[in-house]
C-alpha cells in the first residue's frame, strides 16, 4: 500500500545569470525536469556533486522558492502556486534543517527563543509557561538540557547547534523534514551522533525525512531510497542497497568507485571519470554524462536517455541508453569487504561498543 | 633470506627526512599547551598521514614547522626537530625562509588564500621559481609550463595566462601542486589538499600527488580528517587529538590494529559503504577546549574506558615497528576486562 506524502512532477528551475546593459542574461537551468514522490516514513536521499542542483530542488520542494514550471502535492494537496494560509500550513508540515548550523542560527537569540519562535507562529494559542516546558521538551529530544535555554548560538559546539536546528525544525510538529546536508559540516565523531539522533527522532516521531548530502556512505546509512542526481537531473534511482550493489548508471558507478575506503589494503575497481561537470548554462546534447562516460558512444550526444527501469528491484530506474550492456562488461561494485583486522582489534572494538552502550569495564587484575 | 632481511630493514644510520621528536606550543597567555609533545617522522618518499578532527591542531601544527604563525602570538614551549639530520630551529627565522618553498613546500586547505587573485597563474608559478633560483625570466616561464604539464593541465601554455577565478576548484587545486612542487622539494606538506573538492575529482587528485612523489621521491606529509583517504594513501599514520599525537604507526597497524581508544572510537563512528547499515557507535561528548582541558590523559573526558589513573599523564605504550599509543590501558583487550 502506497502513501505517497510528497510528490513532485516535472519540477524545473531556471535562474538568470550575467545579464549586463550589453549582454542579455544567459539561462542557467539549475533543476531540470524532475519527478519525485516521497512515500510517508520512508527517508529519501538526493546525492550528487556540487553544483548538481540539490540544494535548489531541495528549497523548490519546502516551497522556499517557486519552480519555473511543474507540479508539487503534499498529502494530496496542489502546493506549487501554494501561498498565504496554505504555505503557511505547510511551514508547519514541512521543516527544514541547514548544511550549517554556524549561519542559520540568529546569534541574539537565546536558544530558548530560536526554539519557542515557530511554537509563537504556529500555536499562538500556547500560553507562556506551557511554550517554556515544550522548549523544554524539544531540546530534552534532541539531547540539549533544558538549561540551555537561556544560553546563546555561540556558546555552543557544532554539533549542539545542529540540534538547536533540529529542535527548532522539530517545534511545530513537521511531518516531514527535509535536511540540506545536515550532518556535512561536523566531524565524523559528532556527525555520528547526530545520525543518530536523526534515526531515533524519525523512528519516534513517524517523521518523514529527505536528506541531501554528497557523503555517499552516510547517505547509504541513513536512507531506505536514493535518488543521484547530475547536472540538474536525477540520472538514477532505487532503493538505497539496490543502488550501492547494483548501480546501472555509469555515473552512480563511477561515483560509488571514487569513495577512498577506510580500509587498508582496499584495491578498488576504479571507473576514472576525466574532467569536470559541465557548466548548467551550457549542458552537453544527448546524454548530459556523455562528456566524462567512459562508455559513451555516438547515440549519446544526440539522444537524450530517460529514466527507465532496470528491472533488477523493484522502483529502480537508470537514465542510460545501454545500461543493459554496460553492466555486463563493467568490474562489478567492489564486494563487501570483510576487514582485515586482527582478532585482538575486533575484540577492543567489541569492548569499546559494550561500553558505551553502557557495560561497566575495569582494570584486569595483574597477577 | 638473511640478505632479504638486511635490505629491507632500514639502515639506522639514515636520519629521517623530518623528524620532529617533541613539539609543544600554546596561544597568548594560555598556560595549556595547544601542542603537547608532538612527535612524528617522515622519510624521504613515504607518504605520512596526519589525521584528526577539526581543530586538533593539525594546521597549526605544520604552519609551526613552516614558520608560518602568526609571529609573536604562539608561544614555542619545546621544539626539538632535525631536518635532514640537522637540527631545525623554529627561532631562526631567515633560516625557515629559505627552506619555505624551496625544499618545504606546502599545500593549503584553501587553494584561494595562496593564489593571488590579481596575477596570472603562470606568472606566480615563475615567481615560485625565481624566488629560490637564479634563472632568466623566460627558463622560469618554461619550468611553469612544464609544471601544469606535470599536473595534467590540458593546453598549459595557454593556462599560464589565466587568473584563479577562471579555473575550477580542481584546476586551482593543480595550479597549487605545480606551484609547490616547482623547485623539486625533499618534503611536501599538504594541508586537506582535497577536502573542499568533489570525490570524484578528489580521486584524480590523490592519484597525481601519488603519482608524484613517486617521480620524485619526496617525502609527504598529508593532513586530512578522512580516514579513507588516509586508508588511500598513507604509509605511516599519526592521530591527532586535541593537541597531542594519541596514536601513530605504519597504515596497516593502525588500520587493522588499533590500540588507542579514541583510534577506534573514530573508526566505529564512521558509516560504512558495505556491510550491515546499524546504529553508529559513537565518541561521546564534545572535543575539550583550552580552558577545560582535562589533566593527564586528554582524551579522558570522552573516553568509555576512563578510570582514575587517567588524570595522570598516560605511557606511550610500544607495539613494534614504530606503533605506539598513549594510554594507560592499552592494549585494551589485556588489560581491561568486563565488570558486569
Ligand atoms: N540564486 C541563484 N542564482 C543563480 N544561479 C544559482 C542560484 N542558486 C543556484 N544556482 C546555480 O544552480 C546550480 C545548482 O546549485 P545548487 O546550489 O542547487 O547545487 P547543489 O547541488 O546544492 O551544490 P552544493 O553541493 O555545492 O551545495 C549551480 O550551478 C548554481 O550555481
Ligand atoms: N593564531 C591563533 N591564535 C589562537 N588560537 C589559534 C590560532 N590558530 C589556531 N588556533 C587554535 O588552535 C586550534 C587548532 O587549530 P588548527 O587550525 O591546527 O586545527 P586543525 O586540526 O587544522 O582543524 P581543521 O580540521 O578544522 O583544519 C584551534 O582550537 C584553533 O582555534
Ligand atoms: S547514456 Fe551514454 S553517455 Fe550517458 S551514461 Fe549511458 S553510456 Fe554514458
Ligand atoms: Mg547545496
Ligand atoms: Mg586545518
Amino acid at each position: 500500500m502506497s502513501d505517497i506524502i510528497l510528490k513532485a512532477a516535472n519540477l524545473t528551475r531556471d535562474f538568470k545569470v550575467g545579464g549586463s546593459l550589453f549582454a542579455k542574461p544567459k539561462i542557467l537551468r539549475a533543476v531540470d525536469d524532475v519527478s519525485l514522490s516521497v512515500q510517508r516514513g520512508e527517508t529519501l536521499a538526493i546525492v550528487g556533486e556540487s553544483g548538481c542542483g540539490k540544494s535548489t530542488l531541495a528549497r523548490m520542494l519546502m516551497r522556499l522558492i517557486a519552480p519555473t514550471s511543474g507540479e508539487m502535492e503534499f498529502e494530496g494537496r496542489q502546493i506549487d502556486r501554494a501561498e498565504g494560509r496554505t504555505l503557511r500550513e505547510l511551514r508547519r508540515d514541512m521543516q527544514f534543517i541547514f548544511q550549517d548550523p554556524f549561519s542559520s542560527l540568529n546569534p541574539r537569540m537565546s536558544v530558548g527563543r530560536l526554539v519557542g519562535e515557530p511554537l509563537e507562529t504556529h500555536a499562538p494559542e500556547l500560553p507562556a509557561k506551557a511554550r517554556r516546558s515544550k522548549v523544554a521538551e524539544l531540546l530534552a529530544q534532541v539531547g540539549l538540557r533544558a538549561e540551555h535555554a537561556d544560553r546563546y548560538p555561540h556558546e555552543f559546539s557544532g554539533g549542539q547547534r545542529q540540534r538547536i536546528g533540529i529542535a527548532r525544525a522539530l517545534a511545530s510538529g513537521p511531518k516531514l523534514i527535509i535536511g540540506d546536508e545536515p550532518v556535512s559540516a561536523l566531524d565524523v565523531s559528532v556527525q555520528a551522533q547526530v545520525i543518530n539522533l536523526l534515526a531515533d527522532l524519525r523512528d519516534r516521531l513517524g517523521l518523514t525525512l529527505v536528506v541531501i548530502a554528497h557523503d555517499l556512505a552516510v547517505i547509504r546509512h541513513m536512507s531506505d531510497r536514493v535518488a543521484v542526481m547530475y547536472l540538474g537531473a536525477v540520472i538514477e534511482e532505487g532503493p538505497t542497497d539496490e543502488i550501492f550493489t547494483n548501480p546501472r548508471h555509469p555515473y552512480t558507478m563511477a561515483l560509488l568507485s571514487a569513495i577512498p575506503v577506510a580500509e587498508h589494503g582496499h584495491t578498488r575497481q576504479r571507473i576514472p571519470l576525466t574532467g569536470e561537470m559541465p557548466s548548467p548554462i551550457d549542458p552537453p546534447s544527448g546524454c548530459r554524462f556523455h562528456t566524462r562516460c567512459p562508455f559513451a558512444r555516438t547515440d549519446c550526444k544526440t539522444a537524450a536517455p530517460p529514466l527507465r527501469d532496470t528491472g533488477t528491484a523493484p522502483g529502480h530506474r537508470a537514465a542510460c541508453h545501454f545500461f543493459e550492456e554496460i553492466a555486463a562488461e563493467a568490474p562489478p561494485p567492489s564486494a563487501p569487504q570483510d576487514s582485515n583486522r586482527t582478532d585482538a582489534a575486533r575484540a577492543r572494538f567489541a569492548l569499546y561498543a559494550e561500553a558505551i552502550a553502557g557495560t561497566g569495564t575495569r582494570p584486569r587484575e595483574t597477577t | 633470506m638473511v640478505l632479504t632481511l638486511v635490505q629491507s630493514a632500514p639502515s639506522p644510520s639514515a636520519a629521517p627526512l623530518l623528524d620532529v621528536r617533541a613539539l609543544s606550543l600554546g596561544f597568548g597567555t594560555s598556560k595549556t599547551r595547544l601542542l603537547d609533545g608532538v612527535r612524528y617522522s617522515v622519510e624521504a618518499g613515504e607518504t605520512l598521514c596526519i589525521v584528526g578532527e577539526s581543530g586538533c591542531g593539525k594546521s597549526v601544527s605544520s604552519l609551526a614547522i613552516m614558520g608560518l604563525l602568526p609571529q609573536g602570538a604562539a608561544h614555542i614551549h619545546e621544539a626539538d626537530i632535525r631536518f635532514r639530520g640537522e637540527r631545525y630551529d623554529l627561532n631562526d627565522m631567515a633560516a625557515l625562509r629559505r627552506h619555505r618553498g624551496a625544499d618545504i613546500a606546502m599545500i593549503f586547505q584553501e587553494p584561494m588564500t595562496s593564489l593571488n587573485p590579481a596575477f596570472k597563474v603562470g606568472d606566480q608559478i615563475a615567481e615560485a621559481v625565481t624566488a629560490h633560483n637564479d634563472v632568466s625570466e623566460a627558463q622560469a616561464r618554461d619550468r611553469a609550463v612544464e609544471m601544469l604539464r606535470r599536473v595534467r593541465i590540458p593546453a598549459p601554455e595557454a593556462r599560464m595566462n589565466e587568473y584563479p577565478h577562471q579555473l575550477s576548484g580542481g584546476m586551482r587545486q593543480r595550479v597549487m601542486i605545480a606551484m609547490a612542487l616547482a623547485n623539486d622539494p625533499a618534503l611536501l606538506i599538504a594541508d586537506e589538499p582535497t577536502t573542499a573538492l568533489d570525490v570524484t575529482i578528489q580521486s584524480q587528485i590523490l592519484d597525481l600527488i601519488r603519482d608524484l612523489q613517486a617521480e620524485t621521491g619526496m617525502g609527504t606529509i598529508m593532513i586530512t580528517h578522512d580516514l579513507g583517504v588516509v586508508a588511500e594513501i598513507a604509509d605511516n599514520v599519526a592521530v591527532m587529538y586535541a593537541g597531542t599525537i594519541v596514536e601513530a604507526g605504519p597504515a596497516d597497524a593502525i588500520f587493522n590494529d588499533p590500540q588507542h581508544p579514541y583510534t577506534i572510537g573514530l573508526m566505529s563512528s564512521m558509516p560504512r559503504l558495505t556491510g550491515p547499515r546499524e546504529r553508529l557507535t559513537t565518541v561521546p561528548g564534545t572535543v575539550p577546549t583550552v580552558e577545560t582541558m582535562p589533566a593527564g590523559c586528554r582524551f579522558s573526558t570522552r573516553c568509555p574506558f576512563a578510570q582514575p589513573v587517567c588524570a595522570e599523564t598516560p605511557p606511550q605504550r610500544e607495539f613494534g615497528r614504530g606503533h605506539r599509543a598513549l594510554c594507560h590501558f592499552a592494549p585494551l583487550d589485556d588489560r581491561l576486562e568486563r565488570s558486569a
